[in-house]
């Protein structure tokens, strides 16, 4: 051993990979006040992205379910997944992405109309299978449910004739139960 | 007319009782001894509550970040919470640098805010403020008690989160209305949070694993962190560094945690570490890191830490794994318990070439300040060593004496040094002084700042002597922001900007709140005083040590770079003797003990 420093540097980790994802986290909470707060505040004060975030209650009155849709590479995630777990009010963090899981997503669509496009519009929304709820003279609200894709894609189909609002309201997510092959 | 007639042990469990007495009773069955605070509109009934309670002794602070940093002080000297009671609004913002401090630092404290009542919150009240929002980034966790009925079973979870796990602050908000209102009192025995479980026990696969990497080292390191000592656990660490015969360097807040005076103790590490320690860090083969957490003041460019080096990491807190650096094998788990069951899996190491590898260093890059004109805050902590013993709880403020007094000192025993590491507060020392002196009267206490941080919290020299602390107040006078300057000198072309530091005499400035005050300009004038200082019992003392102006600290490892960048005292060959603050072996930290002086 030379008392001289070494030049190498920290060697990397073959688990250290720097690809960014796109992760699911699945939280249960204690349904408390400030709870969302804290969560929200963790994501603004270590400067991890947020994508979507949805809250609810659950089969318990006194949990909440979050369902965090976050992006970064596996150091980051781990970090946001301890740090989650660190704070009192969380029972339970769970990232879905390594599992199979069901995922869903609402999106309430305003777009402006006519007598001319209405009738394309709604084949648009029947091949969708949106839902029309709201109609005046001008515009139609359609209610969509599915994928963040498939709410993406129906976006994308209506975006020429004009939407005049969009409401998503976020990924919610369940792990999958039957994880056998068919 | 009998105004307090709910004085404590006689009521019995379940009677009813307002929020106020339940606060006050709560806090009885905490054992709660000190409570540090500060009065208001929003505490009125909460002190009128405590006014007759023998058990717990309230201080009255001259500032409510007094009261923080007092309770900072109390519980880093005896490992018990401290307690922090303020009012709303101003009040209870003034105490957010103490809990952004303590939070930082890991350190277990309750703090009670007043609030206005319940159907003012959000009113834009008076003397109201959302602490509770406030400080949801730097507590463990908080409170705003909406029932009265919740108001036990609300403190106990706070004292019970605040000392378990990795500690940390914890603040409870008290509406007014809610600590008028009745509820019957039993405080509860027992806490159970489902979501809420700290791991004590390691892994035992982790810790086999982590057995066997250590047993196949030649050239390990043990850095130890802060967590040692919380964990109550210098004897387990020295217990495991000695079967090894691994040498041990100590972070800022890991200083006590392994006797200096141990062959095996390298000092402190990192950007103003021991020369050697970062040396041996730096080609360690084996790091087992305890009770740390990777600071960038330890670490400098993470790329370049320990590039050797298999890591080894036992920490209470999960999220501080592989949070700056990756490390190889975690166990989480307690200090205490884990070390204690790690013994049990390693042998004795053959690291003697590994040693005196280290001893090179060690002779080549010691510690030295080489004598000057001026006096210098070097030999004032060396001295200060040597005539304690290291007998002492020295707590410093931030800034250049802070690591000269790190570095100068010979640390033996835990909870010895008391400093402001992860938030780096100036203003810290003397309320934390005060705090300490209020939980320890076996050692002497010594407040030690420099010009700038202690004129940031000076007010509560008047409550040092209204309770005639036997407190040593030593200010370290060089005329400037030291270590702000010393980056302007190195790193910004001398342009001085804003760092010189005009004071007020502060020998009057202590004398006038009653305090007996001295002056020392030379080495020989610093060694009467200090001694004089050391002998006073009688109510705190003060001395200011003028020292040279414009002197820096070495080794320095500048901000974000890597042992390679790292600059060691610079020596005049026609300069003044050069005297070394030896680790290891040859620091003696006993009274009769002399250090030895080289002279180039």
């Amino acid at each position: 051993m030379s008392p001289s420093p070494s030049t190498n540097t920290r060697k990397q980790q073959a688990s250290g990979t720097v690809v960014r994802r796109q992760h699911t986290i699945s939280l249960l909470v204690e349904n408390k006040f400030g709870a969302f707060n804290r969560i929200a505040g963790l994501f603004a004060a270590k400067g991890y992205n947020i994508e979507s975030l949805s809250v609810g209650p659950t089969e318990e009155e006194d949990v909440s379910r979050m369902t965090i849709v976050t992006e970064g590479d596996d150091p980051i995630i781990e970090q946001i997944t301890k740090q989650l777990h660190k704070l009192i009010d969380t029972i339970k963090v769970v990232d879905l992405t390594y599992d199979s899981f069901v995922e869903r997503e609402l999106v309430l669509i305003k777009v402006q109309t006519s007598t001319a496009t209405r009738s394309e519009i709604m084949q648009i929304a029947e091949i969708f299978r949106a839902k029309v709820v709201d109609i005046s003279p001008r515009t139609l609200t359609l209610e969509a449910t599915g994928s963040g894709q498939k709410v993406d894609a129906i976006i994308k189909m209506l975006k020429p004739f004009a939407i005049k609002e969009i409401a998503r309201t976020g990924r919610v997510a369940l792990k999958r139960e039957f994880q056998g092959d068919v | 007319m009998t105004p307090h007639t709910r004085s404590e042990g006689k009521t019995a469990p379940g009677s009813m009782m307002t929020g106020a007495e339940i606060f006050v009773r709560s806090l009885v069955a905490e054992k709660v001894e000190v409570v540090f605070g500060y009065p208001g509109g929003a505490t009125i009934g909460v002190y009128d509550a405590l006014h007759d309670i023998s058990d717990i002794r309230h201080v009255l602070t001259r500032h409510e970040q007094g009261a923080a940093h007092a309770a900072e002080g109390y519980a880093k000297a005896t490992g018990k919470p401290g307690v922090v009671l303020v009012t709303s609004g101003p009040g209870a913002t003034n105490t957010v640098t103490g809990i952004a401090d303590a939070y930082m630092d890991s350190i277990p404290l309750v703090v009670f805010t007043g609030q206005v009542a319940l159907h003012m919150i959000g009113n834009d009240a008076f003397q109201e403020a959302d602490i509770a929002g406030i400080t949801r980034p730097i507590t463990k966790h908080n409170y705003i008690v909406r029932d009265v009925a919740e108001l036990a079973k609300t403190i106990k979870e706070a004292f019970y989160i605040a000392t378990s796990g990795r500690p940390g602050p914890v603040l409870v908000d008290l509406p007014k209305d809610v600590m008028a209102q009745k509820a019957p009192f039993q405080y509860p025995s027992t806490v159970s949070l489902r979501s809420y479980n700290p791991i004590v026990e390691g892994h035992e696969k982790q810790i086999k694993k982590a057995a066997n990497i250590i047993n196949e080292a030649t050239r390990p390191v043990l850095y130890a962190g802060g967590g040692v000592i919380h964990s109550g656990a210098a004897a387990e660490l020295t217990a495991f560094a000695r079967k090894l015969g691994c040498p041990v360097t100590t972070t800022l807040h890991g200083l006590g945690a392994f006797p200096e005076t141990d062959p095996l103790a390298l000092g402190m590490l990192g950007m103003h570490g021991t020369w050697y320690s970062n040396m041996a860090v730096h080609g360690c083969d084996v790091l087992i890191a305890v009770g740390a957490r990777f600071d960038d003041r330890v670490t400098g460019n993470v790329e370049q830490f320990a590039p050797d080096a298999t890591i080894v990491h036992i920490d209470i807190d999960p999220s501080a794994i592989s949070k700056n650096v990756r490390v190889d094998v975690p166990i989480v788990g307690d200090v205490k318990n884990v070390l204690g069951n790690l013994i049990n899996h390693v042998h004795p190491l053959r690291t003697e070439d590994w040693r005196n590898t280290i001893a090179v260093w060690q002779r080549e890059h010691p510690l030295r300040y080489q004598a000057g004109s001026a006096l210098r805050a070097q030999q004032v902590f060396q001295q200060l060593g040597q005539l304690t013993g290291g007998d002492a709880i020295i707590v410093t403020d931030v800034g250049q004496h802070q690591m000269w007094a790190a570095q100068f000192f010979t640390w033996t025993q835990p909870r010895t040094h008391i400093t402001s590491g992860g938030l780096g507060t100036m203003g810290f020392s003397l309320p934390a002084a005060m705090g300490a002196a209020f939980g320890r009267t076996d050692m002497p206490i010594i407040s030690i700042s420099g010009d700038g941080g202690f004129q940031m919290n000076s007010q509560e020299l008047t409550t040092i002597v209204q309770h005639r602390l036997p407190i040593k107040i030593f200010v370290i006078n060089n005329g400037f922001l030291g270590m702000v300057r010393q980056w302007q000198e190195l790193f910004w072309r001398r342009r001085y900007s804003q760092v010189e530091m005009a004071s007020p005499d502060f020998v009057k400035l202590a004398e006038a709140h009653g305090c007996p005050a001295s002056r020392a300009t030379t080495p020989e004038e610093a060694s009467v005083e200090m001694e004089r200082a050391l002998a006073h019992t009688d109510g705190p003392i003060f001395v200011e040590f003028v020292v040279a102006q414009e002197d820096n600290v070495y080794p320095m490892i500048p901000g974000g770079q890597s042992v390679n960048e790292m600059l060691d005292t610079p020596i005049d060959p026609d300069g003044g003797s050069i005297t070394i603050q030896p680790k290891g072996s040859h620091a003696l930290p006993r009274k009769d003990a002399h250090v030895p002086v080289t002279v180039h």
